[in-house]
């Protein structure tokens, strides 16, 4: 295909360069520089798809991310649903179709590579176009660290889409000095293709940089595709520019029809030709710049139509040109099929329509004014309000830390938006103490002439009779004027109500072009001001962003960081089985070639059991309590006393929250009179060093006591078994390792050649154990020591499956697993942790609340299937039947859940642990389980099922 | 995101730090001594203002002390930080007379 | 209507149903009222409904301080299910999922009620432990629900990445056939409408700025738009509900937290299901128009900005990649926040106070929605009766001094 409506020179396109690519099925040529929009205009189609709810054709109607018409669906080289192809940068093998309304996401993973970046400035500009450049050389003329960025893939904004003359040469000859100054500048980081696409608290504002795009298959597959920059700025210079609006009337749908400023655009920085004959519709002066360029390049402008009954003061430079102005009209309406074929003109005057005539074209450009680009300022929670003279919201406020200049703060001529930047600039440097530059020189702009007053129009009535359902007011939504007369008088007042009910502003473009047009009609209806009306609020982001973008980094592994410890690659050699335990990595348990979880884990317990097994513990949490008061400290936390524990001892202990619930357990180690080592669960650490350290630096702030995660410079290995002494005995000679010498509940610390080693004897098994701790820099050494040693007595390692097992034997609750968040130490059977002595400690005083002495709170309590065969699955409820053996029909009354399940090699049968209503009174009773169907009877015991005495502790 | 001054360490990220709700409200002298509702009221009610509110922060990826803030909570504004050993910040002035009006 | 000529079939599903030509008048407010319900969301909505339809009371207000269903109403994620582990909970929900089912009848409005069914996901062996809990105790209470292994997962949202060599693999999921979503806004305006019907005065931009008592009774509620006298007042704030009790000098175990979520563009449908994740926390499903629906993690301080931190919505887009790959290139479009007030136990607290003609209605955190019908129907008895209704009388501001917890955090490990 040709590109016919290419111009014959000029753009800022890469002629040289040919790119070919495929819309629709076809195939198109264009240039780097293109946009997949100029591109295809420069093939002559303007249609890019049909509407979502009314299937009309629509087309390309702007220049870049406020247009409503030229949604399209990419799917070379990687499917992404939903971009503007105003804002595709044209690549050679690009492949793209016009969408309805729908996107499409690829059914294959995106490979590409997202990051994120934090950067920290002093100034802040968004927006690289003349007041942002003006801005950013001030700030970086004045040694400040600053940052640009502008979402298009060059600098420049609205220079690079006219014929602005600075110091007496084009304006990109500026631009492009400016560009090179700031790449001077040390402390400059100038970035292009980037979006700030969100702007929160305290000069928080995030963009997105889209770095290989533009690349399409060329991209390196190391760079990232697109980057988040999470920019932290002193100061926030806002220099987004305006968008402009158009002017709703009826059949403004048709492709073809297009902004005025759109027009300039696509022909000054593209080399495009929008049609061969153009009408112009405009409410305002900046549209004859584009009916004279149009002219200019060969374009026949057949008419300006200007709905102010005066016109403007360039109507004589078009009649020079021999451009007809009519003035005092407005467009009514378009004929056409899939493109423009007529405008249709009349007469109109204090609101009413005249006589009209149809003029044949196949291009309507249309201007309504300007809409400031207020999105960030506005995130910001900066105020608006309503300027009656431009038709537009404004910003009402300064921002402390936010300024606004050039076009996004209402400011429009060259020459104002060159000095508004400079000044924003000035006052942001004087604000952060940053002396301003004394050399700050503005180009020479032409003597802006002023221009006449606009006329604010939102709508043209509609003499079509198509009453309004033609007059579209959101084209991506389908929604008209007719919808929004509906919605008034289907009693809403509130724009935010109008908005819901037409759903306009919802759409890809969340409301750039439609949303002020949607308040001025609405004002409109209910005779009320347009500041009455405001706007929707603006949200972030500004344009669409790819979740992946957001996702960055934290994905796969990365999602969540994994711990390990320093056995894991051991375990992964003996072939373990992972279980995730909070951010953990555990060996759940170690099969044997051919041999399932069942079987090994059973192997597992006998080993310990009847021989030796070995734990990596490690995981465990480990707190390191020092200083003159931790003693009385751990007191008011624990539930049972610790301060009465002598030096090389070992307690068990339980804290409770403030409401009396058991939040975490575990054994402490008092290691000197000021000093203990406390063990916490693998998931409570963290919660429990908060909780210590909140206590004591918030209530308790005169307690002289630190606390000091020491979880990783531990391992910890349980030795577990009644042949766990001979190991033990093996490996460290040197410790008197004999019951009367190194009884139950006490630690020694050895060395291991040369290397300090902890032992302690405590149990989670109810077996004689010892508990090895290392530092991890020696654990895989040690490890392998306790292997060799235990090899004649067939040591095995053995995961947290038969760790779980072992110790709900024992009836040992796991915190989190047997708990929920309500279950009190007393519901435990724990009573004996719970200090009598103590005047208080956290959670004494909930244990006398009145539910606390409901004797049918939930207990603690073993259950033993009567069939000796069924695994209860952890989770089952526990119901009781009626009298004649039943179940009652829901909601059917339950005791209870299993908490934890398991197949005892000990027992030989299956058992479980539950919490159930009143269960030690029910110690004895058979009760149901419902399982797949079926009501398994079960046996209430006592919570402890293998050696109730404590006999095989000592070995 | 907000930018959160630390007293000891600075501003840093809002990510670092964690959230400990209103301040200044002291554990009971004698817990056994006080009623089942008061007892309540120190476990469960937190006021829960609009507008100016002193709260506790702690710097828990930083330095992991905690302090006290007064910040309003339609803004989301801070407006000072305090370390624990300051004196409590507009005590008067943030007091309230919640029950005055109560039956 | 004359949409003009068509010339391409229209996107399926794309569209949503019309909304009627009238919904409601702007009423002046009266100087009196039988009821005064405050607050214009949907629990305050459906409560006037039910008053008038149950019980015959119409001679009510209710108060709206911006527009009617813009608070929380408007910015959920529209999720409605019965799954909760404790009895007192599975009641109310299951009643309330029960209504949602006739409520599009009962309202005369398309609600767009879709029982696409919800699947929470088990990420740990703790999960599954808990959902199943879950499950088994659903079943005896009557509501649908069932345990799904990995391969059921993912014939019931194949878009689910069950492999097992991601960071938090999926080890199963309870599922709800039941649950679903409906449309929001549709649902408050036909409440609201029916309200408006039966001769309801909805009052908007009408702030609350104190109440004149008499004793142990409210007189009238002062407002922005004057005084109104009130027979029986009924607080249906949400995340606001504190500053009023903050004028009756009541205290209310309540915190109001932001709230975040976000919505993608318009898409082919791809997720036919709702999907819940506690683990990697992800709440998402496809709504109506095609565009993916998704709430972010609460913000963790006390906040009524109606707007959270943007590390937040990061967070939950990692989370949405790594459970749904496919959303890689899925765009976020816009992102809110709403004011969620939760209590301790992650429970609501409706009934009874200090003040003998006001009622309370609040606590529901990030899951008010999906009761709107249940709890307007049961506050709406409960004020006619002045007795609490069977299905919010555990739900008292006793229970926080008894110690009788209704706590659904522990347990039921998913809120919303």
């Amino acid at each position: 295909m040709t590109s016919p409506f290419r111009t014959a020179e000029g753009g800022r396109i890469d002629r040289a360069t040919t790119l070919e690519f495929t819309f629709d099925g076809q195939t198109h040529t264009g240039h780097p520089g293109d946009t997949l929009a100029s591109a295809l205009l420069a093939a002559g189609r303007h249609q890019i798809a049909t509407s979502i709810k009314l299937g009309r054709p629509r087309g390309i109607a702007a220049a870049w991310a406020e247009d409503p018409g030229g949604l399209v669906q990419i799917e070379e080289p990687f499917p992404e649903p939903m971009l503007l192809a105003t804002t595709v940068e044209l690549h050679d093998g690009l492949v793209a179709h016009g969408l309805p309304g729908q996107g499409r996401l690829a059914e294959i993973s995106d490979s590409a590579r997202y990051d994120a970046v934090h950067h920290h400035v002093d100034v802040l500009v968004v927006g690289a176009g003349p007041a942002g450049l003006a801005a950013a050389l001030t700030a970086a003329r004045s040694g400040a660290r600053v940052a640009l960025v502008d979402d298009q893939s060059e600098a420049g904004g609205s220079l690079l889409a006219g014929t602005d003359r600075l110091d007496g040469a084009p304006a990109p000859e500026w631009v492009a000095a400016a560009v090179a100054e700031l790449a001077g500048h040390p402390e400059v980081l100038h970035l292009q293709r980037t979006t700030a696409f969100g702007s929160y608290d305290d000069g928080f504002v995030l963009a997105l940089e889209r770095r290989t795009d533009h690349l399409g298959t060329a991209a390196p597959k190391h760079v990232s595709r697109q980057r988040v920059w999470r920019l932290r700025a002193r100061s926030v210079v806002v220099a987004t520019g305006a968008h402009e609006r158009p002017v709703v009337f009826s059949d403004n749908d048709r492709p073809g029809t297009m902004l005025a400023g759109a027009a300039r655009t696509f022909l000054h920085r593209y080399g495009v030709l929008p049609g061969r004959e153009a009408v112009v519709f405009t409410t305002n002066d900046s549209a004859y710049d584009a009916a004279l360029d149009l002219h200019r390049a060969g374009v026949r402008v057949q008419a300006v139509v200007d709905a102010r009954p005066v016109g403007s003061p360039r109507r004589e430079e078009c009649e020079r040109a021999g451009i007809r102005v009519l003035s005092g009209a407005v467009v009514t309406g378009t004929q056409g099929v899939e493109r423009v074929t007529h405008a249709l003109v009349a007469r109109f005057a204090d609101g009413e329509v005249g006589a009209g005539s149809a003029i044949a074209c196949d291009l309507l450009l249309v201007s309504g004014g300007w809409n400031p680009a207020v999105h960030l300022f506005s995130q910001a929670r900066g105020r608006l309000r309503y300027d009656e003279v431009l038709g537009a919201f404004l910003p009402a406020e300064e921002l402390e830390g936010l300024s606004v200049t050039g076009a996004a703060a209402g400011v429009f001529d060259l020459a104002g938006c060159l000095a508004d930047g400079q000044r924003v600039a000035r006052a942001a440097l004087t604000a952060l103490a940053v002396r301003p530059p004394g050399e700050d020189r503005l180009p020479t702009a032409p003597e802006p002439v002023t221009p006449a007053a606009p006329l604010v129009l939102w709508r043209v009535p509609d003499t079509s009779g198509a009453g309004g359902h033609t007059s579209f007011v959101d084209l991506q939504r389908d929604a008209t004027v007719a919808d929004i007369e509906r919605a008034v008088g289907a009693g809403l007042r509130s724009i935010e109500h109008i908005k819901r009910y037409t759903t306009i502003g919802t759409a890809h473009d969340q409301g750039k072009t439609s949303g002020v047009l949607t308040s001025g009609i609405t004002a409109e209806l209910l005779g009320i001001p347009v500041q009455a009306t405001g706007t929707t609020t603006f949200r972030p982001p500004y344009t669409p962003v790819a979740f992946a973008a957001l996702a960055g980094r934290d994905r796969g592994r990365l999602f969540d960081p994994e711990r390990v410890t320093s056995l894991h690659d051991w375990h992964v050699a003996a072939g373990a089985v992972f279980e995730d335990v909070g951010q953990w990595k555990r060996p759940r348990f170690y099969p044997r070639p051919g041999e399932g979880m069942e079987a090994a884990v059973l192997r597992e317990c006998v080993a310990a059991r009847t021989g030796v097994g070995i734990l990596d513990g490690s995981t465990l949490g480990k707190i390191d309590v020092q200083g003159p008061d931790a003693a009385v400290l751990l007191d008011r936390l624990y539930t049972n006393m610790i301060s009465s524990l002598k030096v090389g001892s070992v307690r068990y202990g339980v804290m409770c929250g403030v409401d009396g619930m058991v939040i975490d357990d575990g054994t402490v180690l008092r290691l000197a009179e000021d000093r203990f080592l406390l063990l916490t669960t693998t998931g409570g650490a963290a919660k429990v060093l908060d909780w210590m350290e909140e206590w004591a630096q918030t209530e308790w702030p005169d307690l002289r006591v630190h606390c000091t995660s020491v979880t990783e410079q531990w391992n910890t290995f349980p030795v577990v078994g009644p042949r766990s002494r001979d190991v033990i005995g093996a490996v460290f000679p040197q410790v008197d390792v004999a019951n009367e010498a190194f009884p139950f509940m006490t630690w020694r610390d050895t060395t291991l050649d040369g290397v300090p080693v902890r032992l302690a004897r405590i149990s989670f098994s109810g077996e004689l154990a010892f508990e090895v701790y290392v530092n991890p820099w020696y654990g895989v050494a040690v490890w392998e020591r306790l292997l060799g040693a235990g090899r004649p007595c067939g040591i095995t390692p053995y995961g947290t499956e038969t760790m779980h097992v072992l110790r709900a034997e024992k009836g040992y609750p796991i915190i989190g697993q047997d708990t929920d968040g309500t279950v009190t130490p007393h519901d435990l059977g724990m009573a004996w942790a719970v200090s009598k002595k103590k005047p208080d400690f956290v959670g004494k005083r909930s244990f006398a609340r009145q539910a606390n002495q409901d004797p049918l709170r939930k207990q603690l309590v073993g259950l033993l299937p009567v069939d000796r065969r069924t695994v209860l699955p952890e989770g089952s409820q526990i119901v009781e039947l009626h009298p004649d053996g039943q179940l009652p029909p829901p909601p059917v009354p339950m005791l209870g859940h299993v908490t934890s399940s398991y197949r005892s090699a000990e027992l030989a049968r299956p058992f479980a642990l539950a919490l159930v209503k009143g269960g030690r009174s029910r110690i004895g009773d058979t009760v149901h389980v419902p399982v797949d169907g079926t009501l398994v009877p079960v046996e209430v015991t006592g919570s402890v099922l293998v050696d109730p005495e404590g006999a095989r502790r000592d070995g | 995101m907000q930018l959160i001054e630390c007293p000891w360490c600075g501003p840093r990220e809002e990510v670092e730090f964690h959230y400990g709700g209103q301040a200044h409200v002291p554990y009971p002298d004698a817990p056994a001594e006080v009623s089942d509702e008061e007892w309540a009221h120190y476990v469960f009610f937190r006021d829960n203002t609009k507008g100016r509110f002193a709260e506790r922060w702690c710097h828990s990826a930083g330095c992991r002390r905690w302090f006290n803030a007064i910040r309003d909570t339609a803004t989301y504004r801070f407006e000072s930080v305090h370390r624990l050993d300051a004196p409590q910040p507009h005590a008067t002035e943030l007091a309230r007379s919640r029950r005055s009006t109560a039956p | 209507m004359n949409p003009g000529p068509s010339h391409a079939p229209r996107t399926p599903g794309a569209d949503l149903p019309e909304h009627p030509d009238f919904l409601w008048r702007d009423p002046e407010p009266k100087r009196s009222y039988d009821v005064v319900i405050v607050g214009g969301g949907g629990h305050g909505l459906a409560t006037a409904h039910y008053l008038a339809k149950n019980h015959g009371i119409t001679n009510v207000a209710v108060l709206e301080k911006g527009w009617l269903g813009g608070g929380n109403m408007a910015r959920n994620t529209t999720i409605i299910r019965s799954n909760y582990l404790w009895d007192e909970s599975s009641a109310i929900y299951e009643q309330s999922l029960k209504l949602w089912e006739g409520l599009e009848e009962d309202l005369g409005y398309p609600i767009l009620f879709s029982q696409r069914g919800v699947l929470n996901l088990a990420h740990t062996l703790q999960d599954v432990r808990d959902s199943v809990r879950r499950v088994e105790a659903n079943k005896l209470n009557g509501v649908d629900a069932e345990w799904l292994e990995p391969d059921e997962v993912r014939k019931v949202c194949p878009i689910v990445n069950t492999s097992t060599d991601i960071r938090y693999p999926v080890l199963g999921a309870t599922y709800q056939p039941r649950a679903g979503i409906a449309k929001h806004d549709y649902v408050a305006w036909g409440f609201a409408r029916r309200a408006h019907e039966a001769g309801i005065d909805l009052i908007q931009d009408c702030e609350v700025t104190g109440f004149a008592t008499d004793g142990n009774r409210v007189t009238g509620v002062q407002t922005t738009r004057g005084t109104i006298a009130a027979g029986t007042v009924a607080l249906c704030a949400a995340g606001h509900t504190s500053v009023l009790t903050d004028m009756l000098g009541i205290r209310v175990p309540v915190q109001s937290h932001p709230l975040q979520a976000l919505v993608s563009e318009l898409l082919e449908p791809v997720h036919p299901t709702v999907v819940m994740s506690n683990a990697v926390h992800v709440y998402v499903s496809q709504a109506h128009k095609g565009e993916l629906v998704m709430g972010a993690g609460v913000d963790s301080y006390n906040g009524y900005g109606q707007r959270g931190a943007f590390h937040v919505i990061e967070r939950q887009m990692a989370a949405a990649v790594e459970l749904f790959p496919v959303f890689a290139r899925a765009h976020l479009l816009r992102t809110w926040a709403g004011i969620v007030d939760t209590s301790p136990d992650a429970s609501p607290i409706v009934g009874r106070t200090p003040y003998d003609n006001v009622y309370l209605n609040c606590g529901w955190g990030t899951g008010g929605f999906k009761a709107t019908p249940g709890v307007g129907w049961a506050l709406a008895h409960t004020i006619a009766h002045g007795e609490p209704h069977a299905n919010v009388a555990p739900f008292t501001l006793d229970r926080f001094v008894t110690g009788a917890l209704v706590d659904e955090h522990g347990a039921a490990a998913v809120a919303h």
